[in-house]
């Protein structure tokens, strides 16, 4: 379920690091808590994200979550295909549906955030 | 019941209200009444009134003829005693008679969108205010002194304390029209919009092409207002306007005193998401037939609360429905033929104001209203005049327009027959008594 | 009985779809003056062409249109309609009728004053009898709708503090408030907090002593609260925020449940606005017009929207002179017509009737719960006012959740209850019966709430694929908000 390259936030949010690039999206988790989302809202790209800083938000037809940087950085690219295809990020969280790509400023930040087998418990003693 | 909840007094269900707390006086409000007993009660405040005079006020409510099928169809209990549409399945009346006013609205104000309508066209301006400031992250708004200054009040009320300061813009003193050099003194790059109202306050049209050019060369939108929505049958909106929000009382509903009214809020669909208010959505039910519902609640205080577009809860639904039926009755011929009989009314008056030694202050072309001084002493001079006549006359500007002391806005519309329209401007000329003689 | 069996319903087109290029549905008089010519008038670049798709069609096609869809509406002609915190009540015609008396329908705002004694004489009467309602001492009837009287309201407090030196930060909320609470406290300039509910479902004194400090302007208080509960410490907490120098606020939305019976001024409150539209009877219209005056104590009179009504020697004036009011909130005096039929409500109840009335609206509620507390979870136990709240505890083990059972509700021929609020129940079923609904629909209704209860426990995909007798089933909501299509156009072909 949870892919286990990834590291993952309380806030349900993952992210996924090669070299100095990240990509951000919010977990299988999230979306199926918000149910079917209507549109996404994302910074512009160029703007520059502190980690645990709001920087957008998922909205469902009764529901509007802001969602949390893993880990700070530049936004490198959004994700364009979002706009039109909001269900993305319902039929496919941790992939087509990411949401933004990051330079990032401190790879050491990543430590503080929960691996795959520590989510998955985390989103159960959640009662989810 | 009482046994079925086993008490044995309906007063035991309110024990959880502290005895000292409860109120033990005499009602100061009188013993019931009957039906008839209310409607003599009422019909007696109604002669206190100016029942059976003619009238020449405008300045923000109109005086329209209204097709006798928008209260046959209104007062349909499943329209008047129904509440807002949030269960769809039961509700498609509502929403489909919604739908249709938001696309009136936006064929009139040649907007992309509309929502499901406002308190009324004063509260609209400082809703489209904040949307201009949320969209450009802006915070200062310029406002014409010709908008409508109860407007401008109600502007002043809400901003005062949401450091969204409002600093007003001048009108040209011979036209009547916004200042465009002061307009673009006061620019600069942290005004989030420009409001200008067309018909303005003083009838005239105004040069909202000319203010959205200067506002947008700075980064600023143009918010449009109107308040007599009569005029959108004759006047080319304004294209380059970013928000339109108005008045529509007089498609809707009589003057009523003042409420209720209906405002609207139309914008491009790009903004749509900083728009304020209920809105209406086509979609499909699991059958796959058309269906309407409330969309994009997310903006709104239920769901975003603190963090909403505005606290606003409801629309105006069933003014919003007289309306719809207003503009189905007289359609796309008929709104057109009803601006031009305006037109020519106040043209008429004017000229016989002009006729009768009077003038008008301004020389911009006006729609169906006009200021005007009459050639000797004031307005309230002519006006005590004409209430001898059972007239009532136009605005007295003096309070308002303390420059403008002694000036009348007079509103002619469709209403105003030609005969009263001449003993009105009769009084505009020397006092009985002869000429000289004050 | 059952409520409902199948009907015809005509199917109906949009007002565009059903157009004709040439047909009319007006006449008016012929113009008695000359025709002049727009362009000139008006300058050529001012005058618009045709108003591209807009209707035309004949005065018979538009009473189908309008009738047709009519047909498609709930209302409370109809029957039960029970949403919690909405009041509907029913919409006496008496009150449609004076509404419209020549005279009154016809004035205009700005009609001399000498000529406007009658329609002034309504608003003076109203604000006195609204005021002895709340046990206030003065009313302003400017603001047109609940959310507009809070905002109102705050605007005052904010004023009022100003005056004696800060107008302070914070505004203290319930987390069992409407959402209009925050979000008026947020265009009022004030940072929100949330106060916690105790297990009681009222407001924690301790949560809200710790809260309060210097920063705080005032406590947004619902009384009865949300769940129908009336805050019993409610004079506590008005001493509490005196003491602290900050306003108390009373959401006026369950007046229903007061009137006649307790006064929020004798209980410490000091601004609070009345929904007239809820407790006063004025028809909800599909969602408005309503009105929301609102009432203060002296210390917050001073500040009132203008213009004030005064009277000298039998007459009535308008006096804007009022240099520490916080200025308008809507052109004119609000929403007149709405407040004609507040007034002819109280006069036609007098008040042993408007308090006769609030015992039957509390009577309603008690039944029903009393009628389906063995088939649904009650999440807190204390006295119920005029509304009951439920959640779907005992039925979402099932998959059934509280939206579902009011989908079925519509089967069973009633409006749903409010669903999902307040926030604080999880599942919410807010009930709100009011006083005008006889011993035998409230009967049908408690019939109909056991039997999808029972429902749920045989077939639960029958309440899962509710409504069933609707013309409409139901709406894909997520289709709308994806892709908005918020006005009709014409179809690209011409076709």
């Amino acid at each position: 379920m949870y892919p286990p390259e990834y590291r993952y936030t309380k806030e349900h949010e993952w992210v996924h690091v090669s070299g100095e690039s990240a990509a951000v999206g919010i977990t299988h988790h999230a979306q199926d808590q918000l149910g079917d989302v209507v549109f996404v809202e994302l910074p512009d790209v160029g703007a520059k994200l502190q980690a645990n800083g709001a920087f957008g938000t998922v909205e469902s037809v009764k529901a509007v979550s802001d969602i949390y940087a893993p880990i700070g950085g530049d936004v490198t690219e959004v994700n364009e295909a979002l706009i039109d295809m909001p269900e993305l990020l319902n039929s496919d969280p941790h992939g087509a549906g990411w949401l933004v790509r990051l330079k990032i400023f401190d790879a050491t930040e990543l430590e503080a955030l929960m691996n795959a087998g520590e989510y998955a418990e985390y989103v159960a003693a959640e009662g989810g | 019941m009482l046994a079925a909840l086993g008490i044995e007094s309906i007063e035991d269900l309110f024990e959880s209200i502290p005895e000292d707390l409860r109120y033990r006086g005499r009602p100061a409000i009188p013993d019931g009444l009957s039906e008839y007993e209310i409607l003599d009660y009422f019909r007696a405040r109604a002669e206190e009134g100016a029942k059976g005079y003619a009238s020449f006020l405008g300045a923000g409510a109109y005086r329209h003829f209204r097709p006798v099928i928008i209260d046959a169809l209104a007062t349909r209990g499943e329209f008047l005693t129904a509440y807002t549409p949030y269960q769809a399945e039961i509700s498609q009346g509502i929403l489909t008679t919604i739908f249709e006013f938001q696309t009136m609205v936006a064929q009139l104000t040649g907007m992309e969108a509309a929502n499901a309508s406002m308190y009324d066209g004063s509260t609209a301006v400082p809703e489209a205010g904040t949307m201009a400031a949320r969209i450009t992250r802006r915070g200062r708004l310029l406002a014409a002194r010709s908008l409508h200054p109860e407007y401008r009040q109600v502007l002043d009320t809400y901003y005062r304390h949401q450091h969204l300061p409002v600093e007003t813009v001048r009108y040209d003193r011979d036209s009547g029209q916004i200042d465009l050099a002061d307009l673009e003194s006061k620019l600069s790059d942290e005004v989030a919009a420009v409001i200008v109202q067309s018909p303005n306050f003083f009838g005239v049209i105004d040069k909202t092409r000319e203010a959205a050019e200067l506002a947008h060369r700075r980064g600023a939108l143009l918010i449009v207002i109107f308040s007599e929505a009569a005029a959108l049958g004759i006047l080319q909106p304004t294209a380059e306007a970013d928000i339109v929000a108005g008045e529509l009382q007089s498609f809707a509903h009589p003057t009523s005193y003042g409420g209720p009214c209906v405002g609207v809020l139309a914008t491009k669909m790009k903004y749509i998401r900083q728009m304020p208010g209920r809105l209406v959505g086509e979609t499909v039910d699991a059958g796959g037939n058309r269906a309407f519902c409330l969309t994009l609640a997310t903006r709104e205080q239920h769901i975003r609360r603190a963090k909403a577009t505005s606290n606003i809860c409801t629309n105006q639904a069933l003014v919003a429905l007289m309306a719809t039926i207003y503009m189905t009755v007289f359609g796309k011929q008929g709104l057109r033929e009803l601006a031009e009989q305006n037109l020519a009314k106040a043209r008429y008056l004017a000229a016989a104001v002009r006729a009768n030694a009077g003038s008008l202050v301004f020389s911009g072309p006006f729609f169906n209203e006009f200021v005007a001084r009459p050639g000797s002493g004031d307005g309230a001079r002519v006006n005590e005049a004409a209430l001898e006549k059972n007239i009532v006359g136009g605005l007295e500007l003096g309070r308002l327009y303390p420059e403008l002391d002694g000036a009348l806005l007079v509103c002619a519309t469709e209403v105003n027959r030609r005969e009263e329209m001449d003993r009105y401007a009769a009084c505009f000329g020397p006092p009985a008594g002869g000429i000289g003689i004050e | 009985m059952s409520k409902i069996r199948r009907h015809q319903t005509q199917n109906e087109l949009l007002i565009f779809e059903r157009s004709s290029p040439g047909k009319i549905g007006y006449r008016l008089p012929p113009l008695d003056v000359p025709a002049v010519a727009a362009d000139e008038a008006l300058g050529a670049e001012n005058v618009r062409g045709e108003i591209a798709g807009f209707p035309e069609v004949s005065e018979v096609e538009i009473i189908r249109h309008f009738t047709r869809l009519s047909t498609w509406n709930y209302a409370i002609d109809l029957g039960l309609y029970p949403l919690g915190s909405c009041t509907m009540k029913y919409n006496p015609r008496l009150n449609e009728a004076v509404a419209r008396i020549e005279g009154i329908v016809d004035a205009h705002p700005y009609q001399p004053q000498a000529l406007a004694q009658g329609a002034m004489r309504i608003q003076q009467t109203l604000e006195r009898y609204l005021a002895h309602i709340a046990g206030m001492d003065a009313v302003t009837l400017q603001p047109a709708a609940g959310a507009h009287g809070e905002l109102t309201g705050i605007l005052l407090i904010r004023a009022y503090l100003q005056s004696q030196g800060d107008a302070r930060e914070v505004v203290l909320i319930p987390d069992s408030a409407h959402g209009t609470n925050p979000a008026t406290a947020a265009i009022a300039g004030y940072k929100v907090k949330e106060i916690a509910s105790n297990e009681r479902g009222t407001i924690d004194m301790a949560s809200l002593a710790a809260a309060i400090d210097d920063s705080v302007a005032a406590l947004m208080v619902t009384n009865p609260n949300t769940l129908g509960i009336f805050e019993q410490d409610i004079a506590e907490v008005a001493a509490l925020l005196h003491d602290r120098g900050a306003q108390l606020y009373m959401d006026g939305a369950n007046m229903n449940a007061l009137v006649g019976v307790a006064r929020p001024g004798d209980f410490g409150v000091d601004v609070m606005h009345l929904n007239l539209h809820k407790t006063f009877s004025t028809p909800h219209g599909g969602g408005g017009p309503g009105a929301g005056p609102v009432a203060v104590k002296s210390h917050l009179e001073p500040f009132l929207p203008v213009p004030r009504i005064a009277e000298e020697a039998g007459a009535l004036r308008y006096d804007h002179d009022r240099p520490r009011s916080i200025g308008r909130v809507r052109a004119f005096y609000g929403n007149f017509g709405v407040l004609v039929r507040a007034l002819a409500y109280i006069l036609a109840h007098g008040g042993d009737g408007l308090r006769n009335a609030t015992l039957d609206a509390v009577l309603n509620a008690n039944y029903i719960r009393k009628g389906i507390e063995n088939d649904y979870h009650l999440p807190y136990d204390a006295p119920s006012m005029h509304e009951c709240v439920f959640s779907h505890n005992k039925q979402v083990a099932r998959g059934v959740k509280t939206g579902d059972i009011a989908k079925r509700l519509i089967d069973y021929g009633f409006h749903p209850y409010t669903v999902s609020f307040p926030l604080i129940v999880h599942g919410a079923l807010m009930i709100e019966p009011t006083e005008t609904e006889s011993k035998a629909e409230l009967d049908l209704f408690i019939d109909a709430l056991k039997s999808i209860a029972r429902e749920v426990e045989t077939d639960p995909q029958l309440v899962l694929r509710a409504p069933q007798t609707t013309r409409t089933s139901r709406v894909d909501e997520t289709r709308a908000a994806r892709k908005p299509i918020l006005i009709w156009e014409p179809p690209a072909n011409g076709a």
